[in-house]
């Protein structure tokens, strides 16, 4: 039997003004898989993201149609889309360290949802950092800003951020453009291990990336799902569609 | 043999021209900035020396005496003190909040076009409307009387402007990435505005609150019918002499008083009265200004 | 959903609406202040108000127990001989020293200047009008060998003084708005500075250094404190700039505490209330939409 999907997705329209971002995209995605989305810039990767957290509520022109559920629950018609949220982890493409101690950046969530006991935030600080790889390089300057490191400890700890509210679905967009590969691959390991307790939607334009961790892999173009099928599938010589197989083997993109 | 090249970058007669022509326009622009600072410079100067034999610390902390011939200006700088900080207590939290709604939470449309004219124009209205208005409405209407609580809110309405325009500028220049990232991670709007936004725009706020203190220090026409007297002894040294509902004086009605409507006031009186306004005015402002260079030159992103 | 859940919507819903409420109070005001000062004058209007002399009789006569008379024109007057005057003054300088700050001078002198500025602005209207009284008056007595120093000079003098600032600081963001790339090219074909000015800068940023001046006459027109002071407070159409005058706002300030309150001359006066309003308000939309037409482009 197969199990009840985690994530569905049917119908997906996006329109910002007039200008169309995603077509009627639809599909599922199950509990504890890594799906990558690929695609060239402009294809409506982020859209999709961003109307699974419902931060795209605070983009004024934009304009959604279309079904998302969670847990077979319509997100887009929950009253408390702060709830929401709390369930899913969403990494920017550029590492955001707000402008607050590595220790405040990764409490901000805990604390938002009402945690006040210091030792219970002690501790969720220590596991996520330790979980995003970073704890290691930090535990001696918890109290310094975040700001102040390097690009790649600042993406890590935009992760450590995403996971402080223990998620269960964790969406990464891009979240290797702005750092070293030695510390992409250190990120790809600790998604490897994350997804034993998360779904893991995984946007990136590194077709190899998709290749190395993805269990199933969509690839979208001009706001389009053109196809979704299991990764060994899509890279393969022979996926369904001719614009897969040109994007993966690079002739154009 | 040696016949000397000509040399191609050798000026023109018409290059010297354009050159002295270029000249001249700048001395004349710096002419006029100079013409800007030297007024400010020699009128400052002018009124300390003039006040000079006056001021004292004595002078701040008695009563005016004898017709205000005589005496100190303690009642008038209480009174200003009361006036300024009410008025303060009132246009802060509004004014900030005003901005948040404009900067946070408006849409971009014709209501929210409205609502900045509207600040605008609240800048724009003369003082003697505000003072007109403040009598119509607090004064008579609302049956406050003439009173230090009635020319605190007039002054407030008055000033508010100042308050939402840095605080706006002040929200605008937090990066939208901040918002999002509290948004991902299950804040809501008002904690991110409380715990992010806010923080990081606080020396802007700041320097609208010190701007707005200064102007209200300094106004005189909103509170002449509104709640400031021409004369009104309190006890000396007393900080709470005045009550919400007394009448007070105040430093620039004061000014106003001594200078042209008491005859045969001393010299000196006059002056240092105006020196302790400019003095306390230019001051503030000067806070606000190094305020302002301190926090941006300690910026966190 | 959690009981956690629900408060938090409820408190976020309550805080929004407090927000909403405080952003929507600048209208509250505005209409306010016209509501309460038509409120108080009014019913002067509806009881055969004489606009005619309102508005084209120099006598005003508030207070005579016979000859009561409302006419405005000579503070009209007063009010205009002293605005122009002080735009005739402070529009070049102001403009003048806006071209210095935003295209000669190099950042440290920039920004002493500009404290400069923001001081001069901070300076209260009561000292400015006691600088005319104590400064610019004995002056103007002698150098022009005139009875009185008090007058349109020294007051178009005070509020030029008084108005410069804001013209500075417009004018420089008009002149700031004027994209790089024009000074760029002007540049490069050989023009110098004072032609890229003169034949660039200039025309580019008109709309702005227009609302600039226009933001420098709202400002002049509403001041009152300054011009009660400086301007020597006799009700007449002035012929030279050594004539005193008095000006719309100083007739509020200087007679509003003796007229009784609710009688005709307590109403005319808020009624010149009205008239300031409507035309500041004017002024000042005017200059907005011109910034703001510069803007879109």
């Amino acid at each position: 039997m197969i199990p009840a999907p985690h994530i569905e997705i049917e119908g997906l329209t996006v329109h910002y003004g007039a200008k169309p971002a995603l077509r009627g995209v639809s599909f599922t995605v199950q509990r504890n898989e890594i799906l990558a989305i690929i695609g060239p810039a402009q294809s409506g990767k982020t859209t999709l993201l961003r109307c699974l957290n419902r931060t795209l509520d605070h983009e004024r022109h934009a304009r959604v149609t279309g079904v998302i559920k969670v847990d077979n629950e319509d997100i887009r018609r929950t009253n408390n889309v702060y709830d929401l949220r709390r369930r899913i982890g969403m990494v920017a493409p550029l590492p955001v360290g707000l402008p607050l101690t590595i220790y405040d950046n990764v409490a901000f969530a805990p604390r938002m949802a009402g945690i006040t006991d210091r030792a219970e935030l002690e501790q969720r600080v220590e596991r996520c950092l330790r979980q995003a790889a970073l704890w290691d390089e930090v535990k001696d300057r918890l109290h310094t800003l975040g700001t102040k490191l390097s690009g790649g400890q600042q993406q890590r700890l935009t992760i450590a951020r995403a996971l402080s509210h223990d998620p269960e679905i964790l969406c990464l967009d891009e979240f290797s453009i702005a750092i070293d590969p030695v510390t992409t691959m250190r990120i790809e390991d600790v998604l490897k291990e994350l997804r034993a307790r998360m779904t893991i939607l995984l946007v990136t334009n590194l077709v190899q990336q998709a290749r190395r961790l993805a269990d199933r892999t969509a690839f979208l173009f001009n706001g389009e799902l053109v196809e979704l099928d299991a990764t060994e599938k899509i890279f393969s010589e022979t996926p369904r569609d001719r614009r897969t197989y040109d994007y993966t083997h690079g002739v154009f993109g | 043999m040696n016949a000397p090249t000509p040399n191609i970058f050798a000026a023109t007669p018409l290059a010297r021209k354009k050159q002295r022509r270029e000249q001249l326009a700048r001395a004349v622009f710096f002419t006029m900035a100079l013409l800007l600072v030297v007024p400010l410079v020699l009128i400052v100067t002018y009124l300390v020396v003039q006040a000079w034999p006056v001021l004292s610390w004595e002078f701040l902390t008695t009563n005016p005496k004898r017709g205000m011939r005589a005496g100190g200006i303690w009642s008038a700088l209480l009174g200003t003190f009361y006036l300024v900080g009410f008025s303060l207590l009132v246009a802060a939290p509004i004014g900030i909040l005003a901005a948040v709604y404009l900067n946070e939470y408006a849409k971009d449309n014709w209501f929210t076009r409205i609502v900045n004219l509207a600040v605008i124009n609240l800048a724009a209205v003369p003082s003697i409307v505000h003072a007109l208005f403040g009598l119509g409405a607090f004064v008579i209407f609302f049956g406050l009387g003439k009173s230090i609580l009635a020319a605190s809110l007039t002054l407030a309405i008055m000033t508010m402007p100042v308050i939402i325009a840095s605080t706006k500028e002040a929200l605008a220049a937090v990066p939208q990435s901040f918002r999002e990232a509290c948004w991902n991670v299950g804040a809501t709007r008002w904690q991110t505005i409380r715990h992010v936004v806010l923080p990081n725009s606080i020396s802007g706020i700041l320097t609208g609150v010190i701007l707005q203190v200064s102007r209200a220090a300094g106004e005189t026409a909103p509170i002449m019918f509104t709640g400031a007297v021409f004369f009104k002894a309190i006890e000396e040294g007393n900080l709470f002499a005045y009550g919400l509902r007394d009448q007070c004086m105040a430093l620039s009605m004061h000014l106003f008083t001594i200078s042209t409507q008491v005859p045969d006031v001393p010299h000196g009186l006059p002056f240092a009265t105006a020196v302790v306004l400019l003095g306390t005015v230019l001051f503030i402002n000067a806070l606000a200004i190094i305020l302002r260079v301190w926090l941006r030159s300690r910026k966190k992103w | 959903m959690t009981k956690r859940g629900h408060r938090e919507i409820i408190v976020e819903w309550l805080i929004e609406s407090v927000i909403r409420l405080c952003g929507i109070s600048a209208i509250l005001f505005v209409f306010g202040i016209f509501f309460f000062v038509f409120r108080e004058g009014g019913a002067v209007l509806f009881k055969d108000f004489k606009f005619g002399e309102f508005f084209f009789s120099t006598a005003w006569y508030p207070s005579s127990p016979s000859h009561v008379r409302y006419g405005t024109l000579a503070l009209l007057a007063g009010t205009f001989s002293v605005t122009v005057l002080a735009m005739v003054i402070a529009i070049p300088f102001g403009i003048g020293a806006a071209i210095f700050v935003s295209e000669f001078c190099g950042p440290k002198l920039k920004e002493t200047l500009k404290i400069v500025i923001e001081l001069l602005a901070a300076i209260p209207s009561v000292v400015w009008g006691f600088i005319g009284l104590t400064v610019l008056n004995p002056l103007i007595i002698r150098l022009f060998d005139a009875p009185i120093g008090l007058n349109v000079l020294n007051g178009g003098i005070i509020l030029a003084l008084m108005s410069v600032p804001i013209i500075v600081s417009i004018g420089e963001d008009a002149l700031k708005a004027v994209p790089d790339s024009y000074r760029e090219a002007g540049l490069a074909l050989g023009a110098t500075r004072w032609q890229l000015i003169y034949r660039v800068l200039l025309p580019a940023a008109k709309n702005g250094l227009l609302a600039a001046g226009l933001l420098g006459v709202a400002r002049a027109v509403g001041e009152t404190m300054a011009v009660l002071m400086a301007t020597g407070h006799a009700i007449n159409i002035p012929t030279s700039l050594l004539d005193p005058v008095r000006t719309l706002t100083a007739t509020i300030a200087a007679e509003l505490g003796e007229a009784p309150v609710h009688s005709d001359h307590y109403r005319v006066l808020f009624v010149i209330g009205i008239l300031l309003f409507l035309i500041t308000t004017v002024v000042n939309l005017t200059a907005d939409l011109i910034v703001r037409g510069v803007r879109k482009k």
